[in-house]
């Protein structure tokens, strides 16, 4: 693909174009597709944290007319019996939950028993009365409790990395003349995509099944169907077509997907099963996490040793890993690096990748110690980071594909007006507000994984491609077309993106910042082999004047076919597809990413953040005022849908550090505020001044569209980075997030 | 959610008949605290009365000079009436300071101070509570208190009211009118909620089947010099951890009455007149706000995680002390205000 | 150990249901006639009974404001409201905003600021921005936030969402 300063859509700014859909009501979500005779399920969720079911008493309620069933492990059918049947593409290491598995609870708020009937409300109703009897027994559920009983895990999900260790971190450290060692902690977060989970399955006539589910990978969800129910690939069709965010909490199969196939097979009928908001705080979280940060610099302000240390939960029975402590080794130069990861087993659900999952949680402990560094040792924090920046990935001795921090750094802070800054806390005011400003940044693996994609041409010039990737409001519909049409030299109106259903060529789950890399990839190859066979019936025309021409001798420019070198020798594309006498023209292609560029280069994205905050210093009230996030992710496909990922991540960063936090009552082993009023994310009066930018930055290596990105590079060092604008503001350090109001008084 | 049979009632007597004829029933208005509650399964009426056909809704001035806000009347309407806005800005802030705008629209002025604690414990039915089952203990004691009560509190509930209306209401010593099956009375607003001591799942002294018909104002607005500081955790659309309504009226520099309220720290709106009485006839200075801020604080208690309420609290009415006295919030300053 | 006898509801009791009556809703100009028993809410009878699926179910509790549609012209929480309560109201949902091929100014700002990314809250966000026009009370920036501020964004499409209502307000000033 030419470079974007040629391109007609790629690297440009158009609306989604599932826009009007979504703005008129008309995207259908999981729980909405309109299904003949429907029945409704509700879920029933254990009130305690660990024991066993004695009884289930659910004859009273199915003598409720129009109550059809109570599944529950009395009554549940044999079916795949090893581990491995229910593992899924994303699973950790360990035993999978199985909903109504058995008797036994291992996590507050387990689904123990589905209630179906013939109406929502009915279900809802019988699901309240049906009583369940508990043998209770103790739990543990506090990690900051129990922290020393961590260990270092042994297996871990794909993409772990167990933690890095360098030189002698110890001995760096005795060297150097200013030293910190801190503790930062935050608690547990739940993604809470606005969409609840839900699953609607049709049950056809002929016993097949089409299951609509809120999920990020609807392969992933097949492939866990057919393995636990034994169903054939067309047996169990599953479709997303718009999710309603995700943040990973789709990642892997929720027990909706279980709960409503294994009803419908057993009743033979459609079936609708929405959760609660109040559920969705049992699908899986954001670790509550404890990290110690130790760093030291010498006389240049260099750091001599650098120790991360980062201690959360998992559940009893998978070991949940993410990569915390490892950005550590590599977003500064540093020769002696001592890094260590633990979770503790306890009685809770299994966490779940979380939007940057390890780097989120990590930046807080690492930018924050940056921060407190730079001012032990009285160098500006921006500068105190340019003094250590890594040219290299120490972590893994390799070069980077392409890394222009540096030139983030410099456009952040011209942005922002960093220069102004004075470097004393306390030192700025407006009105009778304490002004802070704080920065901080981040890194994020640039991915691809293997994709498939299908394209198709119709005698009229429309174009459709496919690939069964997800929608969550990244954008994918959109670069998908302006991709096929950019290949192909249509209007982007002629193009139609299809994804989310098991019927289209298999992409992986959404996630991992990966889709646009990896879809946008598959798309642009199926798109260029269409191209080729295009090409060759051009070749068949009579007079053609591509005749001997090879594919890399033509482009595809407005709706022509035409010779590089002479650009005014051309076919009309829609003239082929006639004279070709074809209904339809058809390619197929996969990709995946290129092994020895993967071995050579490390591949990532960059990002700094610059934050303004007013303090109420009275009142301990906090406004981030003004937050400047400037990118380096490769090539931007879509300025317009990309600015809005990062918007949106800044807020999840002031959510993050202000006030978003499950907190659970160790009494009970129950999160306690599960729900919306009490679960607290921004709403709109909290968010003031968001800029957004990219630094230009070309990346021949990371995959064949330069692309690196951008779901969750931008949430980096936000959080940090108001941490570190309130310190500056108030003189106060606060360790502990979120940053509400009873921590500043 | 439980089965239930609804009507709706056309005439305040037949409402109040409609509910006595039915075993369980509840009045229903907006319904966005009683629905709420009927889907956690909470509440159980199996009978619901239906309000909003009443002619209750309107706002209209009273023979003594105050003004009438009817029952049925949206918080909406009733932030954004004219004769409010002008004469008891503190009123209509308070209101505007609380849930969402969608919220308000539906929500009732009676039905504001209906609604109940948003206590972690009486919402979720996998834990104890007392208010919700009496004698089942207070799981909020010793556990995660933070939006709970530092004042009136009982060993068996620490609960807050959760309204921004009411404290504002409390304030201004409005009068509740109420029509029950045994006639109508009038309830001061004071005595209208009451502390948990060990009936905790009693909010109010309504008795059985009374309906609140209207919320009446008296004269006095204190429109030149009030205040409603709200703190939480996020800019809008939370409830309040601690709030203040305060109205002043000002002799020069001499303060010569004094009304001080507090949402978000009781079982009710916390009305202090001990302290209101340690700011009559002194100036209105730093030093005399914080005597009034110490004094009613002084029986604060912390449960914990709710500690920091107590600080907080204080803060809070200095600095809406000072901003009444300043005359620093105006009426016509609708949004701004509250929000520190 | 020990042992727990629970159901969600606090008394457990088996209560009669109660039959659905028909119950005609006027939405989007149109009465709709549907078989409702009390206990449906207004969001439930428009998404299961009306087939009108624009209309969100984001918490079932008056906490985001995915579910809000215009009542009378006025903004509320068809989550917490019951849908026989509404009888005789002119109900107006995104459906009834605009169409595909005839957008509503609101929905094209919507689309031209990317005011929103999953879509999830999105007609939600655009019958309150309705809502917060027809009150008439929000101008400024400022009051635009503090009024919107009864929709929750997950995605945190909030820059986009200011820039869409203020653009509409704008234009009808």
């Amino acid at each position: 693909m030419s470079t974007d300063s040629n391109t007609k859509y790629v690297g440009k700014a158009p609306s989604r174009v599932e826009g009007p859909l979504k703005v008129t009501g008309q995207a259908k979500y999981s729980a909405e597709f309109s299904v003949p005779d429907l029945v409704y399920g509700y879920v029933v969720s254990s009130p305690v944290a660990k024991g066993k079911i004695r009884k289930i008493h659910a004859d009273k309620i199915l003598a409720l007319p129009g109550v059809i069933q109570v599944f529950s492990h009395e009554n549940v059918p044999t079916l795949a019996w090893f581990d491995r049947s229910y593992k899924d593409d994303v699973a950790p290491g360990g035993s999978p939950f199985r909903p109504l598995h058995d008797d036994e609870i291992k996590f507050s708020q387990q689904p123990v028993a589905l209630v179906v009937a013939e109406t929502f409300e009915l279900a809802r109703y019988a699901a309240s009365v049906l009583e369940i009897e508990y043998e209770q027994e103790k739990h543990a559920t506090d990690v900051e409790a129990l922290r020393e009983k961590g260990q270092e895990p042994g297996s871990g999900k794909t993409g772990y990395k167990p933690p890095v260790r360098r030189g002698n971190a110890d001995k760096g450290l005795s060297k150097a003349e200013h030293r910190i060692k801190q503790e930062y902690i935050h608690g547990t977060q739940h993604h809470n995509p606005m969409e609840i989970f839900g699953a609607t399955v049709h049950y056809h006539p002929d016993g097949k099944l089409t299951v609509y589910d809120k999920t990020q990978g609807v392969y992933n969800c097949q492939q866990y169907l057919k393995k636990v129910f034994g169903l054939s690939a067309d047996k169990a069709r599953v479709v997303n077509l718009f999710m309603g965010g995700g943040f990973g909490a789709g990642l892997r199969p929720q027990y909706e997907l279980f709960l409503s196939v294994l009803a419908a097979l057993e009743l033979k009928r459609s079936i609708r099963l929405s959760l609660t908001r109040q559920q969705m705080f049992s699908l899986g979280h954001r670790p509550h996490t404890v990290q110690t940060v130790e760093l030291g610099t010498g006389p240049g302000g260099e750091l001599l040793g650098l120790k991360h240390k980062a201690v959360h939960e998992t559940s009893r029975f998978e070991e949940y890993t993410e990569n915390v402590v490892n950005w550590s080794g590599m977003l500064y130069q540093c020769p002696d690096v001592h890094l260590e990861y633990e979770v503790v087993p306890l009685d809770v659900f299994t966490p779940l990748d979380m939007r940057a999952p390890g780097a989120a949680t990590g930046s807080i402990g690492l930018e924050v110690a940056m921060d407190e560094m730079a001012y032990e040792a009285g160098i500006d924090p921006l500068e105190f980071r340019r003094r250590n920046y890594a040219d290299r990935d120490q972590n893994e001795d390799k070069p980077f594909s392409s890394k222009k921090l540096r030139e983030v750094y410099d456009e952040g802070a011209r942005r922002f007006g960093w220069d102004q800054r004075k470097m004393e806390p306390r030192s700025m005011r407006e009105g009778n507000k304490l002004v802070g400003w704080g920065m901080a940044g981040g890194v994020w693996d640039a991915s691809m994984q293997k994709a498939a994609a299908k394209a198709s041409i119709t005698a009229d010039g429309k174009l459709t491609v496919s690939s069964a990737a997800g929608e969550n409001g990244t954008g994918t519909y959109t670069v998908m077309t302006q991709i096929a049409a950019e290949t192909l030299g249509l209007p982007m109106e002629a193009v139609t993106a299809k994804l989310g259903d098991t019927t289209l060529p298999e992409a992986p789950v959404q996630g991992g910042s990966w889709t646009a890399a990896t879809v946008g990839s598959a798309v642009k190859s199926v798109c260029e082999a269409l191209g080729e066979k295009l090409l060759k019936l051009a070749q068949k025309m009579d007079d053609s004047p591509l005749k001997g021409a090879k594919p890399e001798d033509v482009e595809f420019v407005n709706g022509l076919i035409r010779l590089r070198k002479e650009p005014r020798q051309s076919v009309v594309l829609r003239d082929v597809l006639q004279v070709s006498g074809e209904r339809e023209i058809e390619a197929d292609s996969s990709v995946m990413p290129n092994p020895l560029n993967m071995q050579k280069y490390s591949m990532h994205a960059h990002n700094a953040v610059f934050v303004e905050v007013q303090v109420d210093e009275d009142l301990g009230t906090i406004h981030v005022t003004r937050v400047v996030n400037v990118v380096a992710a490769g090539r931007i496909i879509n300025q317009k849908t990309a600015r809005s990922q990062v918007l949106g991540s800044v807020v999840w960063g002031i959510s993050m550090a202000l006030m978003e936090e499950t907190v659970m009552d160790h009494r009970y082993g129950r999160y306690m505020n599960h729900n919306y009023a009490e679960y607290h994310v921004p709403v709109n009066a909290d968010v003031r001044d968001i800029e957004v930018h990219f630094v230009e930055e070309e990346d021949p290596h990371v995959n064949p569209l330069g692309v690196k990105g951008i779901g969750e590079v931008g949430l980096l060092g936000v959080a940090a980075a108001i941490t570190n604008a309130v310190y500056h503001a108030t003189g106060k350090r606060v360790r502990s997030l979120p940053l509400t109001i009873d921590k500043l008084l | 959610m439980n089965p239930f049979t609804l009507t709706r009632a056309a005439s305040v007597d037949a409402a109040v008949r409609d509910f006595s004829g039915h075993e369980a029933a509840a009045y229903i208005g907006g319904g966005t605290n009683l629905l709420d509650l009927m889907k956690e399964n909470v509440a159980h009426p199996q009978h619901l009365v239906g309000l909003n056909k009443l002619p209750l809704s309107s706002i209209e001035s009273t023979t003594g000079g105050g003004l009438r806000l009817g029952a049925t009347a949206t918080n909406a309407d009733t932030a954004w009436h004219a004769e409010v806005q002008q004469r008891y800005p503190l009123l209509s802030q308070a209101i505007l300071a609380g849930a969402s705008p969608q919220l308000r629209n539906m929500a009732t002025n009676a039905g504001n101070l209906m609604q109940r604690t948003r206590c972690y414990y009486f919402y979720d039915t996998a834990t104890p509570c007392n208010k919700r089952e009496p004698g089942s203990g207070c799981a909020a004691i010793g556990g995660y208190n933070r939006i709970h009560a530092i004042l009136g509190t009982s060993d068996s509930c620490i609960a807050t009211h959760p309204s921004d209306m009411c404290v504002a209401l409390a304030a201004l010593e409005a009068v509740v009118q109420v029509q029950g099956p045994d006639g109508s009375r009038q309830i001061k607003f004071e005595d209208f909620h009451r502390l948990p001591e060990d009936a905790p799942e009693r909010d109010n002294t309504l008795q059985a089947g009374e309906l609140i018909t209207s919320i009446d104002l008296p004269a006095q607005g204190f429109a030149e010099n009030f205040a409603y500081l709200k703190l939480r955790d996020r800019q809008s659309y939370a409830f309040a951890l601690v709030s203040v309504a305060v109205g002043l009226e000002l002799d020069g520099n001499t303060i010569k009455e004094a009304r001080l309220a507090l949402g978000g720290v009781a079982h009710k709106p916390w009305r202090d007149k001990a302290a209101e009485h340690l700011l009559k006839g002194q100036p209105a200075t730093e030093a005399t706000f914080r005597k009034a801020a110490e004094a009613v604080l002084k029986e604060a208690k912390g449960q914990g995680t709710n500690d920091f309420k107590i600080e907080l609290a204080k803060r809070a009415i200095v600095r809406a002390l000072t901003q009444a006295a300043a005359g620093e919030q105006k009426a016509s300053d609708v949004f701004t205000n509250s929000n520190p | 150990m020990s042992t727990v006898s629970t159901t969600s509801a606090a008394d457990g009791q088996l209560r009669p249901l109660v039959p659905p009556s028909p119950v005609t809703l006027r939405i989007n100009g149109q009465d709709h006639t549907l078989q409702l028993a009390p206990w449906t809410s207004l969001l439930d009878a428009l998404r299961e009974y009306a087939g009108l699926t624009g209309t969100k179910k984001g918490c079932d509790h008056g906490q985001c404001g995915a579910c809000t549609v215009l009542v009378d012209g006025k903004r509320i929480n068809s989550c917490l409201t019951l849908a026989v309560l509404q009888e005789g109201a002119d109900i107006t949902t995104i459906e009834g905003l605009g169409s595909e091929h005839a957008l509503h100014p609101l929905q094209q700002a919507f689309i031209d600021h990317d005011a929103f990314q999953c879509g999830y809250c999105t007609p939600g966000q655009i019958c309150s921005a309705q809502g917060l026009i027809n009150e008439g009370k929000a101008q400024t920036e400022d009051e635009i936030r503090e009024l919107m501020s009864g929709n929750v964004c997950r995605c945190g499409a909030y820059v986009g969402i200011l820039a869409a209502v203020k653009e509409v307000v704008d234009a009808k000033r």
